[in-house]
């Protein structure tokens, strides 16, 4: 299934709608993503652009109905992930690949044990005893940070902090190979920020996980990840190298967004923000989904959706503007 | 410049089973008409309740607030009614803060129905231009609040702080819950309304390069206390305070080129139940030493640069 044996993920033109009795939800609209070993992938967007919704069709947790994969494969280790039956799902989901989710303060169950909870995802894809896994449980605890004697607390007794790195002691609990993270830090200071995006890190370099990292600060991004995705209207609108697309914005909506944030260094009285909003989702526009916030919108910007280009050797730009104006 | 706000010696304390919540601890500070105060800190450093108390939502434990010269420490019946007219607050989350059963129009109007003398036919003129004001489009005037996106929302919340023309904002972290490209339709908003009202901000947020843009003068707050204020961009070119620099290092910024060494604190921030007597930042501080055991006061380092660390001399 993988055309490369460097890419863990291959994600092809992959559709995901939500159906509800009046209107239908496009939020993934052909989406194709490649995942690197050991590389971490930053997914970009504003709220309702569909970064959630890609992680949680790789995962197979999408709740259904409203929501269906309409199309795509996801190839994973010679398999498509949308094709296997639910009992091989099962060994995969949370044992190769495991998900970090945004709110640490709810992704907890309050009534358990924060060790056992780790210990029950151990259990559940390894057949070791109760005390082997109370102590790989331990080991985890320690990696993330916390000392192994608080294997018998609970979430309440836990900082916000504190209670990220169970979740992402958990995640890892299992040696993933691919970790999905939803916006790990959104929820958190940015101290506290500072110390888990540093953490990750270290621990991405010992364990030699590929990240899927999803978030809308622009600052994480440029902090934490080697290829970024930025996602509009459940479109990837340009895809490349971090380096290389921080260095070259290319997409109209990439380059608002930078503008809108405010500098640190700036002497500027105004923001630049983009004008508008997102489209409804519901109702697409038949062209570009950004041409109507666009500054440089043509009429053929309005009529027709534009191809993908590769405006340098793997950078790619959704915009039939890309290449032209430079 | 006047003072329009003038805090002193500022306390509010909660009872908690354990002792007492220290939530804002002796803080004072002055503040112009025409300008915004930015209060950062992170989560549970007291800045909301800071904000609440100075506008009376919360009844302080002790300290003066003065109000455009007068004292309005602890005001009676007649002078909290005329209080709520010049002091306005913009909360947090648009999604919570307005009542989900008021249309547009009835969440605007109703500052100006229990306040202003005006007919009601003048009120429905009025609420229209607020509308414009904010940038609502009148065709949602009778919408409610879940057919609105995040963006529009703040703005009714802005228009309802705006009804009956205060002197003051409290400013709650008014774009947190907003995407960054909303975030900066707001800002400048904001910023507009300030040049043509007049009007002055306290501006709390945790996000540090929102307050570094919207600022005159910045205060760090840590567990209750003020520890550090200083206007705005001398504050980011030369902190004192060894966690406002820590602060500072923390926030990761959108650029491959500018990676500046970062201080990582150990732990979080801890309980502001029952404090000890001194640095409250120790347990976290690199630099803590045993004179910090002892109380620390507030030092102006710089004109208008006031630090609250025994050590910030040698720290350089």
């Amino acid at each position: 299934m993988l055309e490369n044996t460097d890419n863990i993920l291959e994600i092809k033109d992959l559709v995901v709608e939500y159906r509800t009795d009046d209107a239908v939800i496009h939020a993934v609209n052909g989406v194709n993503l490649t995942v690197k070993k050991g590389e971490t992938i930053g997914l970009v967007g504003e709220t309702g652009a569909g970064k959630t919704t890609i992680a949680r069709s790789i995962l197979r947790i999408l709740q259904t109905p409203p929501a269906k994969v309409c199309g795509g494969q996801i190839g994973f280790q010679g398999q498509d992930l949308l094709a296997i039956s639910e009992r091989e799902m099962r060994k995969i989901r949370g044992n190769k690949i495991a998900m970090i989710f945004q709110d640490p303060m709810t992704a907890l169950n309050p009534i358990e044990k924060v060790g056992a909870q780790i210990a029950e995802a151990i259990k559940q894809h390894n057949s070791i005893t109760q005390s082997e896994a109370e102590h790989r449980t331990g080991d985890m605890l320690e990696l993330v940070g916390i000392p192994r004697e608080r294997y018998n607390e609970y979430p309440h007794q836990f900082s916000g902090g504190m209670k990220q790195r169970v979740v992402i002691a958990m995640a890892l609990a299992c040696n993933p190979e691919l970790l999905l993270a939803d916006e790990p830090t959104t929820a958190l200071d940015v101290t506290i920020q500072a110390q888990v995006l540093e953490m990750m890190q270290e621990l991405k370099q010992k364990l030699g996980t590929s990240v899927i990292l999803i978030t809308h600060d622009l600052g994480v991004v440029a902090d934490s990840c080697d290829t970024v995705a930025v996602i509009y209207a459940g479109e990837i609108v340009e895809y490349g190298t971090a380096d290389h697309i921080f260095r070259h914005l290319t997409h109209p909506y990439t380059i608002g967004l930078f503008n809108s944030l405010p500098k640190l260094n700036s002497t500027e009285r105004r923001l630049k923000p983009i004008k508008g909003l997102m489209p409804d989702p519901t109702n697409l526009p038949a062209g570009c989904t950004f041409c109507e916030r666009c500054p440089d919108a043509t009429e053929r910007c309005v009529a027709q959706s534009p191809e993908v280009v590769e405006v340098a050797p793997g950078h790619l730009v959704k915009c039939f503007l890309a290449g032209v104006k430079e | 410049m006047a003072a329009l706000l003038e805090v002193k010696g500022l306390k509010k304390y909660f009872k908690s089973g354990a002792g007492q919540l220290h939530a804002v601890d002796d803080i004072s500070f002055t503040l112009d008409e025409g300008k915004t105060l930015g209060v950062v800190g992170e989560s549970g450093c007291g800045k909301t309740t800071l904000g609440r108390t100075v506008m009376h939502l919360l009844q302080p434990t002790a300290g003066e607030i003065h109000f455009a010269g007068r004292d309005i420490s602890s005001p009676n019946k007649q002078e909290l009614h005329k209080i709520r007219e010049d002091m306005q607050i913009i909360f947090q989350d648009p999604f919570s803060s307005l009542n989900p059963r008021m249309s547009v129009s009835a969440a605007i109007m109703e500052p100006l129905l229990l306040h202003s003398k005006l007919k009601k036919a003048d009120i429905r003129v009025e609420t229209r231009k607020l509308m414009d004001t904010v940038g609502i489009a009148r065709r949602f005037e009778n919408a409610y609040p879940h057919e609105l996106d995040g963006g529009r929302r703040q703005r009714i919340g802005i228009a309802r702080a705006l009804a009956l023309k205060p002197k003051f904002i409290v400013c709650d972290e008014p774009v947190s819950a907003l995407d960054v490209s909303i975030q900066a339709q707001i800002i400048n908003l904001m910023l507009d309304l300030q040049e043509e009202w007049g009007l002055t901000y306290m501006f709390v947020t945790h996000d540090l390069s929102v307050v570094k843009y919207i600022s005159d003068d910045i205060m760090v707050m840590y567990l209750g206390q003020m520890v550090e204020k200083a206007p705005s961009d001398e504050m980011f070119e030369k902190p004192l305070h060894p966690y406002t620099k820590a602060l500072l290092s923390a926030i990761p910024t959108p650029s491959l080129d500018d990676k500046k060494e970062r201080i990582i604190m150990q732990g979080e921030i801890t309980s502001p139940i029952n404090p000890k007597p001194g640095c409250r930042f120790m347990a976290r501080c690199q630099y803590a030493s045993k004179k910090c055991e002892q109380p620390q006061t507030l030092e102006e380092a710089a004109p208008g640069h006031f630090v609250s660390c025994c050590r910030y001399g040698e720290l350089g």
